[in-house]
């Protein structure tokens, strides 16, 4: 743990707390029906067409059954087409490499895993995807899966603010007004940041080089021994695809290693901003959360919450990772640092803070594999996605995921004040603790059900490359990784079976789907209620009080559930380590 | 019927409460407890184990996680049982004041007949007479009558009962003291008054309140978290070939489980309607008592409520070259005969002003002059003296003359202050002024304030003017005032707050209160009030104190917070547990994992053991606080909170370390395990 990962530490918050408040407000502007934004010049016509061939009144709002309704149609139609345009690739256009047609339930798998923003890859892009689908299918899954999830948070905190209102928003407003607002333009000015540091921009095929160096290992694959070796370099549009893989927390990359890949992430500063644009998002919706409901102090309390539970993991996977394995002295390495699957460009700390960003938020990118981390450094990514990915989280998925722990904080000691539980002015009733109770469900019975499923079945456990608790882990991992909607992966895992394709793609819907209706649901159910003003008697929602519980509530609630599960797997694993030398 | 506090753990109550949670282990009962019915499915495993031991695993171990399981089920029952036994105990004690009586039923002829009280409907209409219990609930239509209703109140005063107006309502099981009364029946048998109360504590008619029903949703909710966590945890096993015995997931479960809240639940909320009860306050519904503790406004009436009824004298006011003293000797001699309180007020106004009290009999030759409601002044005429004092009309009149200006000036500053103010003369000489005034009662504005730290705005409704109002409103420290109000106003105020998403409570005993009391989320009906204005709140106070309400606010509080303390430190115990039972489970597979025992419990089966004693203990332990509540003190939400999350929070969190490390020494000491 040096000074330098420090500083870049302090860096890191410091420029994400200053980005928060204008992101907020750019937010607000975009989102908050009646507000107009800096843009409209440019794109009010492009709007206005739009909703012209969609066919909506943009000023008629919708409940939250008929926003769900077009969120659920809208969202089903995107499947299929990614899903055809997958599988009838190579009759398609820009596909240079002349890659086949994606096979049925790979496609499947990854029409579902873009479509709810999980990104999951059990395939490899370059040797995979046509341009045409990376670009079309993927893509554009990239942006509409992405303002879905900024929509739903949007539709939800509304009805938390509204008084006795019957509607939420109306979908196809908040979806073309993120899309053309919030993502399109910052997509832009990140590609066009990413291609002056070296992420490639084009349309060719794979490219032949003739390497300068002559390395041995290679030397049976493509070239002879100690001679020069041709190596194949795939090309393609990444600047483009990497902006709002970030942005819109996806981390479905172009390549297989992902950010790790000099073409998706060439520089310490594009993985600086790589991290950052994870966040920004995020972090500029706890602002409009405290906007909307105008209580800022509120936004910023949920936004304190959040940055503790992610210094919490930073600092942990960085110290795990920094201390690396006493076995790596004794076989003559100059350090014990856990350079394992690491980039050097990035080092310890950037990979330890990747790896932490990419799983509080539900991006899944990766500048560094999961799976070479150390126990405990991988237990920090496991957890950060079962708590829910809460920690800032994915693009308005992190929000309202951390509203229902926030409901279900303010039920829990809520009591304790000796009145109805009661958050921002709503009574929390019956029905909402229904609601709020059956997503944490969800989430626990998608990971830990078909995990244990698949540890005890032939078919989970053949495609497992490691032994002992690490296999248990990169199976857990999978699944949480589906159902939480992240996409990463410990990578020892080959999941790209007709079985594991189609169970991880039912958990990703289940994960996605059964989580935004309920959510839905209780942003209908919160709008219709009476709004108490706050008085010296009401629940406080701000200051460090709230704080604590809530980050009690996460650890906690979020945490126990899984304790069990992941003591059999990176605890262990941690324990064998020290106490007995043993690696997986 | 005064309850007389009964003591927390009465030897009968106990007794009968030890049986009862035997026989709430009917699976019938249980499963209406989702928490505590799982439980109960887990000892029943438990115990089916016995007979197949898992490899490894003794069955005395087993025998002992069983009995626990059970102990666990058990305590929880005992919780409810005593909980309930002391209502029943209360409700016994009302029982026996519904004494067996004959009623004189008066028939449609004219005639009387001779009926049982049991037999009375409804619109029937009996006659009391001096000396007899009123049979039933009713209103009297015709007479009048003193009656003494200690039996219900406790008050030993009589209270008059009247036809018409808002002293018509009788209860059945008081006595008329004196006079004859025609009494309409309005309670069927077991409707009556008396017998929802015994029924209320009885808790045979006792429903989930709306915050029960969400808290038992979340715990059962919690629970089949735990379920999923622990049914997976065995497959999990399954990939190191291991088999985690049933007897230890069965363990860890309930230990997990949120057994504490689920098993004092429901103890909680019989305890809370009990605490009601004592303070001699009948809830129609315990769901009104959790109303209470979400009221935000208070509206209270003025006269009775925040000024006691009469006014009184503050100030003696000399007219221009009369000195206090003078005045006073005056207003004292002219107050002498006067019985009202006002009158008895300025003899002891007077005596602050070093006047000893006279006795009549001092002025054996002096005429009295009492007050009248027609001549408004009372006074005293001995010698040559005259002295009156009375209303500055009367007392002009009685002058014959305009006042002085200074006078003049006096008695309008001191109305114009809200005050009344009498005039004191002696024969055509005007020696001063008067000022009496509402006094606010004792101790009402420290409530108020304690009252506003707890968020809740206090209205006062009065008829007086804006200016009368609002110096007494400033006075008892009353956030806001509606003043020259008809009872309308009240109900369109309620509607108002209402509106703008606030709960009101407010108390009434008038006929023409109903409406607003209906309308008000928590209603208290005086005892002493009409009938109309009793089925219209949702409670009724049997002392007919209108400051009860506090009191009532605070009981609901109380019931909410405990609920809320009790819930937090049944779900910050999991850590602790998991801390035991995860190391005892894992060490058999990896030796290595030892460091996790940060306990240092002595075995595997101990510290199994030790967190399912600890897991049942903690229920008996805490079923006192549970039947209490929580203290309660009125502060603002955000210290009560930062206090209550450091008590049960942290409590939470760090108790069940040292308790189940202690149970893990004793158990090992005696070599349990």
């Amino acid at each position: 743990m040096d000074i330098f990962g420090w500083i870049q530490l302090v860096l890191f918050v410091a420029v994400l707390l200053l980005l928060t408040k204008p992101m907020g407000i750019y937010l607000f502007r975009v989102l908050e029906p009646g507000e107009k934004t800096i843009l409209p010049r440019v794109f009010g016509r492009v709007e206005t067409f739009l909703y012209k061939i969609i066919g909506i009144d943009k000023d008629r709002e919708q409940n939250w059954k008929e926003y769900g309704l077009a969120l659920g149609l809208f969202s089903i139609i995107g499947l299929f087409l990614t899903y055809f345009i997958l599988r009838f690739q190579n009759h398609l256009p820009l596909n240079p490499q002349h890659f086949g047609a994606v096979k049925a339930h790979l496609a499947f798998n990854t029409a579902v895993s873009f479509a709810t923003n999980t990104n999951w890859q059990s395939y490899a892009g370059e040797t995979t995807m046509s341009h045409f689908s990376q670009m079309v299918a993927l893509t554009f899954q990239n942006f509409i899966s992405a303002a879905v999830g900024i929509a739903v948070a949007a539709a939800l905190v509304r009805g938390i603010a509204r008084h006795r209102s019957q509607t939420i928003g109306n979908f196809w407003v908040d979806l073309v007004r993120t899309i053309l607002y919030i993502l399109l333009p910052l997509s832009l000015i990140l590609a066009l940041f990413f291609v002056s540091q070296g992420v490639i921009q084009n349309l060719n095929g794979d490219v032949q080089v003739t390497t300068v160096t002559t390395l041995e290992f290679q030397a049976g694959k493509g070239g002879k021994d100690g001679k020069e070796i041709v190596q194949t370099i795939p090309q393609g549009p990444v600047a483009s695809q990497e902006a709002i893989k970030i942005l819109g927390t996806n981390g479905g990359g172009f390549f297989n290693a992902n950010s790790a890949h000099p073409y998706e992430n060439p520089t310490p500063l594009s993985n600086f901003i790589q991290v950052l644009a994870i966040f920004l998002i995020p972090s500029g919706l706890t602002y409009y959360l405290g906007q909307v409901t105008k209580n800022k102090k509120h936004g910023w309390s949920v936004w304190t919450a959040m940055a503790l539970l992610f210094l919490a993991a930073v600092l942990v996977c960085w110290y795990a990772e920094a201390q690396g394995n006493s076995r790596f002295e004794t076989l003559g390495l100059s350090t014990n640092s856990n350079m394992e699957g690491k980039e050097v460009r990035f080092g310890v700390f950037n990979s330890a803070l990747y790896a932490t960003v990419t799983t509080d938020a539900s991006c899944g990118a990766v500048n560094s594999m999961h799976d070479s981390f150390t126990p405990l450094g991988g237990l920090v990514t496991l957890i950060d996605i079962q708590l829910g990915e809460v920690v800032f989280g994915g693009v308005g998925s992190g929000l309202y995921g951390m509203l229902i722990f926030i409901i279900l904080a303010v039920f829990l000691a809520g009591l304790m004040v000796g009145r109805t539980p009661e958050y921002l002015g709503k009574k929390i009733d019956i029905y909402d603790v229904k609601l709020c109770v059956f997503i944490i469900l969800v989430t626990a019975f998608f990971i830990l059900g078909p995990a244990a499923w698949a540890v005890s079945a032939k078919w989970g456990v053949s495609q497992v490359n490691n032994a002992g608790p690490h296999g248990l882990s990169e199976i857990l991992y999978a699944f949480s990784s589906a159902a939480g909607n992240n996409g990463s992966a410990f990578a020892g895992l080959a999941t790209n079976t007709p079985v594991y394709n189609i169970i991880l793609g039912l958990v990703m819907i289940a994960g996605r789907f059964l989580v935004i209706v309920p959510v839905l649901a209780l942003a209908g159910n919160m709008a219709k209620k009476k709004l108490t003003p706050p008085g010296s008697g009401s629940f406080p929602v701000h200051g460090l009080t709230f704080i604590i519980l809530l980050v009690g509530t996460v650890i906690i609630v979020g945490l126990l559930t899984f304790l069990p599960a992941l003591s059999l797997g990176p605890v262990a694993e941690h324990f064998l380590m020290t106490g007995s030398n043993k690696l997986f | 019927m005064r309850a007389k506090t009964t003591t927390l753990f009465q030897k009968e109550i106990l007794i009968q409460a030890l049986k009862d949670s035997v026989k709430k282990l009917n699976p019938k009962t249980m499963v209406k407890n989702p928490v505590m019915f799982v439980t109960e499915v887990c000892a029943v495993i438990t115990t089916a184990a016995i007979f197949q031991a898992h490899p490894g695993e003794t069955a005395g171990f087993i025998m002992q996680i069983s009995l626990w399981l059970w102990f666990t089920v058990l305590f929880a029952n005992f919780a409810e049982a005593v909980a309930e036994g002391r209502g029943k105990a209360q409700a016994n004690a009302l029982k026996k004041t519904r004494t067996h009586t004959s009623a004189n039923k008066l028939e449609e002829d004219g005639s009387t007949a001779q009926v049982l009280a049991e037999d009375l409907r409804k619109n029937h209409i009996v006659v009391v007479t001096a000396g007899e219990i009123i049979p039933a609930d009713g209103e009297v239509i015709e007479g009048i009558a003193t009656v003494d209703e200690s039996a219900i109140t406790g008050e030993s005063a009589p209270v008059i009962r009247e036809s018409g107006g808002d002293r018509s309502a009788v209860t059945g099981g008081t006595r008329v003291l004196s006079d004859k009364i025609i009494v309409r029946v309005t309670a069927d048998p077991g409707e009556s008054f008396l017998d929802r109360m015994i029924a209320l504590v009885e808790g045979a008619n006792r429903r989930k309140t709306p915050n029960e029903i969400s808290l038992t949703i979340l715990l059962s909710a919690l629970s089949i978290i735990f379920m999923t966590a622990i049914i997976t945890l065995k497959f999990f096993g399954m990939y190191y070939h291991a088999l985690f015995s049933i007897t230890v997931l069965v363990s860890l479960l309930v230990c997990l489980m949120p057994t504490t809240i689920g098993g004092l639940l429901s103890a909680i909320g019989i305890a809370g309607i009990d605490r009601l009860v004592q303070a001699n306050v009948l809830a129609m519904s315990g769901r009104a008592v959790e109303a209470a503790g979400d009221i935000d406004v208070l509206l209270l009436d003025k006269t009775g409520t925040i000024t006691i009824g009469d006014r009184q004298a503050v100030e003696f006011i000399p007219a221009l070259g009369v000195s206090v003293e003078q005045l006073a000797d005056a207003a004292q001699l002219s107050s002498l005969a006067d019985e009202t309180p006002e009158g008895r007020s300025i003899v002891i106004l007077a005596k602050k002003h070093g006047l000893r009290g006279r006795p009549i009999s001092e002025f054996p030759q002096a005429k009295f002059i009492s007050f009248s409601a027609q001549t408004r002044m009372s006074g005293i005429d001995f010698g040559e003296r005259q002295v009156r004092k009375g209303s500055a009309a009367a007392i002009s009149q009685f002058i014959g003359k305009e006042f002085p200006g200074d006078v003049k000036q006096t008695v309008e500053k001191i109305s114009r202050s809200g005050g009344t103010a009498l005039v004191v003369a002696d024969r055509a000489n005007v020696l001063g002024v008067i000022h009496l005034k509402d006094i606010v009662k004792g101790g009402l504005r420290d409530r108020f304030t304690r009252l506003r730290a707890m968020g809740i705005k206090t209205v006062m409704i009065t008829g007086d003017n804006r200016l009368t109002a609002s110096t007494i409103a400033a006075e008892a420290g009353v956030d806001d005032f509606l003043a020259e109000a008809r009872p309308e106003d009240k109900l369109a105020l309620i509607r108002k707050e209402q509106r703008k998403g606030y709960l009101v409570a407010m108390t009434g005993d008038g006929t023409n209160d109903a409406p607003a009391l209906a309308q008000a989320d928590v209603g208290v009906a005086m005892n002493t009030g009409t009938q109309a204005a009793k089925e219209a709140g949702n409670m009724v106070d049997l002392d007919s104190n209108p400051t009860k309400l506090i009191e009532i606010i605070e009981i609901g509080k109380q019931m909410l917070m405990t609920r809320g303390a009790l819930t937090t430190f049944s779900i910050a115990n999991d850590v602790a547990k998991y801390f035991a039972i995860i190391p005892a489970m894992l060490i058999g597979l990896f030796p290595e994992v030892g460091p996790l025992n940060i306990m240092k419990l002595a075995s595997p089966d101990s510290a199994i053991l030790s967190a399912v004693i600890f897991n049942a203990l903690i229920i008996i332990m805490l079923i006192p606080l549970a039947l209490k509540g929580v203290k309660f003190r009125p502060m603002k939400a955000s210290v009560l909170l930062r206090r209550n999350l450091l008590v049960y929070g942290l409590g939470g969190l760090i108790i069940p370390f040292l308790g189940i490390k202690l149970i893990d020494l004793l158990i090992n000491l005696f070599g349990v395990v």
